[in-house]
């Protein structure tokens, strides 16, 4: 191997760190304040202020929040498998950020791009309930491993029925990157996919919801019942990792719902003659963020208006109403694609 | 030697431990998480064999499914761990002597004969959009339809007989019938019904206070 | 062409796919704690295959689906007899699985099923496909034989099943991996060619070898028979009765596909074995059966004797010795229908009555149906008016006359010890004294079945061409 190899290489691994960062660090920031906006949020639909101490109107909450969990000790239970209980937390943060890989930004602006993206992230996604069932079982606890079982049953049901939406829009796109993904629903706002895919997007959006443990599906958290579930034994940084991986998913699934079916960075303003002249400048990662800061609205908005559901509940809408669902419109995508309707 | 030289031997060499991991662990979960992270690194080598949808269904199907299934249930089992492991070091040598020879069996195999490396040509690596998902899907739907679809028949199969041998009807369960509390309202839950106020005779109370203070 | 996807070939297979949708659907909405619904629509989709299948009859043979599927003359006539069998059968489950809680629709469902996976056995014209049949059927038999969930012989019996074919089907697939790694295809017509073109090499033996000994697990023959009699006693008895007939017919397709179509350029590796096979079924389910006293057993035994001299058959390796086969293996499936019929029809309330001296006092109180039962007897003995005794006379002549005269001395000798067993059942019923009327079945429908089963044997018996004919036809269309 000679020298320039291996500076070549060198400056490969140094560029897609550098990258990564550049992906990782604006995340966290958004988790961090994604967190205050929840809190602020559910405040006011509550009728309540939500807070307002730290810093003007509670701006430097979330930086007090970091830095006392930093602060605080790691305890290990007593009896638990002490390994697995460290790894947990990284096993579940990890395919959490690993999953932002394939997520374009904008044409081209894509860390990894991928063919299999869309294949990559349910990958990505079905590898986290690992941590959170590792973390249940290793806590050595009943309320954790109470919490793990109906968190991994769960995902596992409704990563079927975001599966198959999914292939409604693979089936759309004829394409499994996600950059093509969102090109290929060029064209305005009708010409997205959340208009023949709607029941998909129904689908997957509830299913995003029921994947990242979010309520009115947070079975596994479940505070009045399973104080918190799998994480209940876990505090300071460790609990700061779901937290952190927990946020990141809800983005992700904004993100993810916005570039699959919403059309990821294009205009709304397609097609629209002066509109769009007077909007081309805005950039499209620009769109994006607005469209996935709608649906991380949805998130807190559902937390702040519905009541917890019950397990079986959750089992009964997952494997008899979607997937049902999603069989039946798989179908029906097949004819709109048939009878070209699309173009 | 190329980089992805390197990240072939270094996942193999994941693979071959863990793998030897999950016979060698003592406890049984940690056992079937080896085996994901055998899953995990095999998936890495068929991302090298460029078989990405192979490797990614590997992690869909089998990582985020199948194991998290298993674990499931060997979480809940009471497993004795020391019972298991008797007679271990006993039976090594022969396990070892086994794997050797087979191992032995292989490299034969894979370097002689019928089945050696030198009677197939080394396939040619693929262009960068060629897609896997599309060529298996061609294949699938047109040259191998019918044992595609056969397969598809077998996994009705294997659903209904499952629900047949163990669905026993809903007999004895209190379950909610989501429609129908959806449907009860006022007049079939309350009934008001006009009665005549009724005056009781006031009783001379003092006295029963004392008499039950009494019995007491 | 052979690429083409040519859906006419597969008519048949689409629309009994459809027609198991739409009676799994109609059961799940059905009320009806008998399902007629179900049961009328099942024999009504069965009635309408026959039909399909007589038009078929004389196709010119015809490969589509890439070479993985072919419809020809033997698949037709191997169909339309798979039809009438299950038909048959289904008609005498009925008044027995109404006492026994096995009154569901999954009853038919699954029958069906294994119908489809047997279809596609005797059509399919690539090993992946013939295994992929195999286990459709295999599955759906399993789940049938553990469908009275609360017996514990049959849950014993559906275990051992599963595991014993799980474990052929390992072998068989084994031998076909080999197989597939030296011809490097699946496909029956490129492993002919690549077996004419360079020969059986010992590669290519190794794997028949594993074929060989899968194939006749499925079949049950001696020396891989040990699960047999289990499951077929432990089985509920009109499941006994579908699985000892219905499927053997599709197992000989498969036999004729894999082996012949094949590997008949190889003929000289696998004919012995498969002659080793039937000479020891033939002689250990003759001698076994002797000493049993139920009588489901002892048909069990006994069907192990027929597979042998079934595989007799197959091992000359001629096409007039396969029609005999196939011819033997018809036969076989209406009269084993008809043995386990007998069973069915004595126990059909809530006991089971399986004993051989429980059919004492049959030749006194109910002389029809001693005179049925005998017909059975003597016809599975194969004694000659009756069906039972011309594809034995068929196969023992072409033993004769292919050189394999002490196979043939062997074989007539342990029919005749067979003789002793079947004419001990009918002793049974007319020579031993009985105080007791012995229990009967009070359903007309099963009696009629019961009568015109046994009325088919001596009907065809006294015209075997007609069955021969359509036998003969298949192979004299495959050159």
């Amino acid at each position: 191997m000679s020298d320039v190899d291996f500076v070549d290489w060198a400056m490969t691994l140094i560029w897609i760190l550098v990258k990564i960062v550049l992906i990782i660090l604006p995340l966290v920031l958004a988790v961090a304040y994604a967190t205050y906006a929840e809190r602020k949020l559910i405040g006011y639909m509550q009728l309540r202020l939500g807070p307002n101490r730290v810093g003007p109107k509670g701006w430097l909450q979330p930086i007090a929040d970091t830095v006392k969990l930093i602060m605080k000790e790691i305890v290990v239970p007593q009896g638990s498998s002490k390994v697995l209980f460290i790894i947990a937390p990284i096993l579940f943060i990890g395919p959490s950020f690993a999953a932002w890989a394939v997520v374009p930004f904008d044409a081209g602006l894509v860390l990894a791009d991928i063919n299999l993206g869309l294949l990559y992230i349910l990958a990505m996604t079905s590898i986290g309930v690992y941590g959170v069932i590792i973390a249940g079982w290793a806590s050595n606890s009943k309320y954790a491993f109470l919490g793990a079982m109906r968190s991994a049953a769960q995902i596992v049901s409704y990563e079927l029925a975001m599966g198959f939406a999914l292939v409604g829009v693979l089936m759309c796109s004829q394409s499994t990157n996600l950059g093509d993904i969102v090109t290929s629903q060029s064209g305005g706002i009708l010409s997205w996919y959340w208009l023949p895919l709607f029941p998909l997007l129904v689908v997957y959006w509830i299913s995003g919801v029921a994947e990242t443990n979010r309520a009115p599906f947070d079975m596994a958290e479940g505070e009045s019942e399973i104080v918190a579930g799998f994480h209940v034994e876990y505090g300071g940084m460790a609990f700061s990792l779901f937290f952190l991986a927990e946020y990141a998913n809800m983005i992700l699934i904004s993100f993810l719902t916005a570039i699959m079916f919403f059309g990821g960075w294009l205009s709304p303003f397609e097609g629209l003659g002066v509109l769009e002249e007077w909007t081309a400048w805005i950039p499209g990662t620009i769109w994006l963020l607005i469209k996935a800061s709608w649906f991380l609205f949805m998130l807190f908005w559902l937390r702040a208006t519905f009541p917890r559901f019950r397990y079986d509940q959750i089992m009964r809408l997952g494997w008899k109403i979607f997937i049902p669902v999603t069989l039946v419109w798989l179908p029906v995508v097949a004819i709109i694609i048939k009878a070209g309707w699309l173009d | 030697m190329t980089f992805q030289v390197i990240v072939f031997y270094s996942f193999a060499a994941w693979v071959v431990f863990s793998a030897l991991m999950v016979i060698t662990s003592k406890n049984s979960v940690k056992a079937a998480l080896f085996l994901v992270l055998t899953f995990a690194s095999a998936s890495v080598i068929w991302l090298l064999l460029e078989a990405e949808f192979l490797a990614l269904s590997l992690i869909v199907v089998y990582v985020g499914a199948v194991m998290v299934l298993l674990l499931f249930v060997v979480m809940m089992m009471d497993i004795d761990y020391a019972a298991l492991r008797q007679g271990f070091v006993k039976k090594l040598p022969f396990a070892i002597a086994a794997s050797l020879a087979f191992f032995a069996l292989l490299y034969f195999f894979i370097t002689h004969g019928e089945f050696s490396a030198v009677h197939f040509a080394q396939p040619e690596a693929k262009s960068a959009d060629y897609s896997n998902i599309k060529e298996l899907g061609r294949v699938m739907y047109t040259d191998y339809v019918i044992a595609f679809e056969t397969a598809a028949v077998i996994l009705l199969v294997a659903i209904i007989s499952a629900i047949a041998l163990t669905f026993r009807g809903r007999k004895h369960r209190k379950a909610q019938v989501i429609s129908k509390q959806l449907a009860a309202n006022k007049r079939n839950r309350l009934k008001i019904v006009s009665m005549d106020a009724v005056v009781e005779e006031p009783v001379s109370q003092v006295n029963d206070v004392e008499e039950e203070g009494e019995d007491k | 062409m052979a690429d083409s996807v040519n859906y006419s070939i597969i008519s048949s297979e689409i629309f009994l796919l459809i027609a198991l949708c739409v009676i799994m659907l109609v059961d799940l909405f059905q009320r009806d704690k008998e399902r007629k619904l179900t049961f009328m629509l099942t024999q009504g989709s069965l009635l309408t295959l026959f039909i399909m299948g007589v038009q078929d009859l004389g196709v010119q043979e015809t490969i589509g689906f890439s070479g993985h599927w072919i419809q020809d003359q033997f698949a037709v006539v191997l169909k339309l007899a798979i039809y009438l069998t299950a038909f048959i059968s289904l008609l005498y489950a009925r008044p027995f699985i109404r006492e026994r809680n096995l009154m569901r629709g999954e009853y038919y469902l699954l029958t069906l099923f294994s119908i489809l996976g047997m279809m596609i056995m005797v059509s399919a014209n690539s090993l992946l496909v013939v295994y992929l049949g195999l286990e459709l059927l295999s599955l759906s038999l399993y789940a049938l034989v553990a469908l009275q969930r609360d017996s514990n012989d049959a849950s014993e019996a559906a275990v051992k099943y599963f595991v014993m074919g799980g474990l052929a089907s390992g072998f068989l697939l084994y031998g076909i991996s080999l197989v597939y790694g030296m011809t490097g295809s699946i496909l029956i017509d490129e492993v002919a060619n690549y077996i004419a073109v360079s020969g059986a090499n010992l590669m290519i033996q190794f794997g028949l070898v594993f074929i060989v000994v899968g194939i006749s697990f499925k079949f049950g023959a001696a020396p891989f028979h040990m699960w047999l009699p289990d499951i077929y006693h432990g089985s509920p008895s009109s499941i006994t009765a579908y699985i000892s007939s219905v499927p053997k017919i599709a197992a000989f397709g498969m036999a004729f596909r894999v082996l012949e179509s094949s590997f008949g350029g190889a003929d000289i590796h696998w004919t012995p074995m498969i002659m080793i096979v039937a000479m020891l079924s033939v002689i250990v389910g003759n001698i076994v059966a002797l000493i049993q006293t139920n009588l489901k057993r002892m048909l069990s035994y006994s069907a192990i004797a027929h597979i042998g001299y079934f595989l007799l058959g197959l091992s000359i390796g001629t096409d007039e010795a396969y029609a005999a086969s196939m011819f033997y293996i018809i036969v076989y499936a209406l009269m084993t229908l008809a043995g386990f019929g007998i069973i069915i029809f004595m126990s059909s309330d809530k006991n089971d009555y399986q004993q051989i001296s429980d059919l004492r006092g049959m030749g006194r109180y109910h002389p029809w149906y001693a005179l049925m039962f005998t017909i059975i007897m003597i016809s599975m003995a194969g004694i000659p008016p009756l069906i039972g005794f011309w594809p034995k006379l068929e196969i023992f002549r072409l033993l004769v006359i292919n050189d394999h005269v002490l196979a043939a001395v062997v074989a007539i000798a342990f029919s005749v010890v067979g003789l002793v067993y079947y004419l001990k059942v009918v002793k049974e019923m007319y020579f031993t004294e009985a105080t007791d009327s012995p229990n009967v079945s009070n359903s007309r429908s099963l009696k009629i079945a019961i009568s015109v089963n046994c009325l088919l044997l001596v009907i065809f018996g006294l015209m075997p061409d007609r069955i021969y004919y359509y036998c003969l036809s298949a192979f004299t269309s495959l050159n």
